[in-house]
């Protein structure tokens, strides 16, 4: 019973938000599934009347190499970030107050300046007369014609800039809670510092890994910018081709058919898992 | 094996502190050995770098005979009972118990039946498939004694084994951690704050006080015969007079001259010097409280006093009674046999007398 009232209560100081994410994100979710289904117009708007047009387009095996080009990106970022943001985590949870707030200012600070600059900042340093390449030939460490931008590595690395603070954020949470006399009790049953930290850290901020999972992952899934500018004309994304749609094409409904598939391949594993670990987590409460 | 486990002149600083003061202890193999101190003696320090999770500034740790002073925890043959046991909330009971085994990689057979003895012999079996947070705080505690013990240590550590537990499941844990030793024969050291506590599970204490060893003994002589005034009060209660020696008798006999009380007898071991004043000591429940005077002989020390007051705790009560400027506390038995079976209000005048053994004399300085 006063478990019940209990959550009773917590509903009622979800609401606010949950409304919020209602009006400002279910709602418009749903309006680009029900875009998908409608007819464009001539002048770039939406007409009346219900189609399937849309959705037999993306049956096009031409899309299968974006959607693998945009799978594989994002989870290669999302890999990376969490795997870079892990130790960072660890130690700004270790580390003296002081040195902590300095440390997540320093995480925080990119977002000062512009999305946009922050790329083209990246598409200078890396260009054929940037900084960055000559220093690696005159280091010798890459080859004269070394071509740093438009390809995928180049993509890959200014997504994993611009996302790593997202996957340390959640990480850092989870490892402000984590009891790191843990760690004293697994040196003290024989593990070294690397296996203490890979058998008991990493499972005690598992909640905090899935969460910069998502986070890294869905935001990269969305990413059209960062490919424009510094990849190749072979590196678009799906969201790219969103983007064509809508602004290029004038075409909103295509570009509602997209959003929408790429929406169900995101959502759909993550439901499929949701569910998983619910069920599962009452199987072993029981 | 007197010097099985050998701390040798260890100190330990942070800071200015000095945590550890060049401390040396030598303990026996199989032996329960508490470190026993109020809180910031240095006894965690000195336990933790036992379990190598801290390195002496100077001073060496040798065990069976082998320097260990500079192995890290996860190569000394010595496991931790943490004192809010550190059990790992992700893995459940069988995996927490296995984790050791499996770190030092041996092979599944053996960490089966390693695993499923250990939690026999804590009687945890049943519940080996639980995680953590749902074991009872005496469960986890021995989740947290069997996953240290499987991995048969040479020394197995307890830091504040019964801190968080309640009284009725610490009571049960002091005869279950003796059982287990008993059992194992593993030398087992103890950290603790609570006197009884030590004295229950210990075969020898150290007494601890701001980085330094006051005294090592087995709980009884710590308490007949305590060296100095700390360890008198840290372990049970005590009156302490400050006189002047008079007379050393040759049975071996103090008579000290105390201010208001005359000069009673004591016990002469600990006297170094006859020109300097003495401290001598006397436990409450020592001293005999009487309406008349004791039938003397001249082995009993006397004095009158006034009752100030009384407290009564069920199985015994105490009496505060001045005589001059001192305040004696003095405790009797409710028994009909014992202590003159009287019951003085206050304001009484008593008499009280102990007898010249249990007078102790103890070290001027350090006195609490």
């Amino acid at each position: 019973m006063r478990g019940a009232r209990h959550r009773s209560g917590e509903w009622l100081i979800t609401l606010p938000s949950l409304a919020w994410l209602g009006v400002f994100f279910v709602i418009p979710a749903a309006l680009v599934v029900v875009t998908a289904f409608r007819p464009a117009d001539l002048h770039g708007g939406v007409a009346a009347g219900w189609t399937l047009e849309n959705i037999e387009t993306l049956r096009d095996p031409a899309w299968l190499p974006i959607l693998w080009r945009t799978l594989w990106l994002s989870a290669a970022t999302t890999v990376v970030c969490v795997a870079l943001a892990l130790p960072v985590a660890f130690q700004m949870a270790r580390v003296g107050p002081r040195l902590r707030q300095f440390l997540l200012l320093l995480v925080v600070v990119p977002f000062l300046s512009n999305f946009l600059i922050r790329i083209f900042a990246w598409k200078s340093l890396l260009h054929p007369e940037g900084v960055l390449t000559k220093v690696l030939v005159s280091l010798h460490l890459a080859p004269e014609d070394a071509l740093l931008l438009n390809n995928a590595g180049a993509v890959l690395l200014v997504m994993i800039y611009t996302q790593l603070p997202f996957a340390i954020l959640p990480l850092y949470a989870a490892a402000e809670k984590f009891d790191f006399h843990l760690l004293d009790a697994a040196r003290d049953l024989g593990a070294g510092p690397c296996r203490a930290f890979m058998k008991v850290f990493v499972p005690g901020v598992r909640r905090g890994i899935l969460s910069a999972v998502v986070m890294v992952f869905v935001c990269s899934l969305g990413q059209y910018v960062i490919p424009q500018f510094v990849g190749g004309a072979s590196d678009e994304m799906l969201g790219n081709k969103i983007q064509q749609r809508v602004f290029a094409d004038r075409n909103l409904p295509q570009a509602s058919a997209l959003a929408a598939a790429l929406m169900a391949a995101v959502l759909l594993p993550m439901l499929v898992v949701a569910a998983w670990q619910r069920f599962g987590r009452k199987e072993g409460a029981a | 094996m007197d010097d099985f486990l050998v701390i040798d002149r260890v100190s330990k600083s942070f800071g200015a502190l000095r945590a550890v003061d060049g401390v040396s202890l030598s303990i026996r193999q199989g032996e329960a050995f508490s470190l026993l101190g109020p809180s910031g003696c240095g006894k965690t320090t000195l336990l933790r770098m036992l379990a190598g999770f801290e390195t002496p500034d100077s001073g060496r740790i040798l065990l069976g005979g082998k320097d260990v002073t500079g192995l890290l925890p996860e190569q000394r043959p010595v496991n931790t009972v943490f004192q809010n046991y550190a059990l790992f909330p992700h893995l459940n009971v069988w995996e927490n118990v296995a984790f050791g085994l499996r770190m030092s990689r041996r092979p599944r057979e053996e960490i089966r039946s390693g695993v499923d003895r250990m939690l026999e012999l804590v009687r945890l079996s049943e519940h080996a498939r639980k995680r953590p947070a749902q074991l009872s705080g005496g469960q986890r505690q021995r989740v947290a004694i069997a996953r240290a013990l499987v991995n048969r240590p040479q020394v197995l550590l307890l830091d504040e084994p019964l801190a968080a537990l309640d009284l009725k499941l610490r009571q049960h844990m002091l005869v279950e951690l003796n059982a287990i030793h008993e059992q194992v024969g593993t030398t087992f050291i103890y950290v603790t704050h609570d006197q009884g506590e030590a004295m229950s599970l210990s075969d020898r204490i150290a007494v601890m006080n701001e980085g330094r060893v006051e005294q090592v003994d087995e709980p009884e002589a710590l308490y007949e015969t305590p060296r100095s005034g700390f360890v008198a009060t840290f372990i049970g209660d005590a009156n302490f007079f400050t006189g002047m020696p008079v007379e050393l008798k040759h049975d071996g006999y103090l008579r000290v001259q105390v201010e208001g009380l005359g000069s009673p007898l004591v016990h002469g071991s600990g006297f170094v010097s006859s020109h300097e004043p003495v401290r001598i000591m006397i436990r409450p429940e020592k001293i005999s409280l009487t309406l008349e005077r004791p039938q003397s002989g001249e082995r009993v020390n006397a004095f009158r006093g006034v009752v100030e007051d009384s407290v009564y705790f069920g199985s015994h009560a105490r009496y505060h009674v001045r005589a001059g400027e001192h305040l004696v506390i003095a405790q009797l038995q409710r028994s009909r046999f014992s202590g003159g079976g009287i019951e003085p209000a206050r304001g009484a005048v008593v008499w009280m007398s102990f007898h010249p053994d249990e007078g102790r004399v103890v070290r001027l300085e350090g006195a609490a």
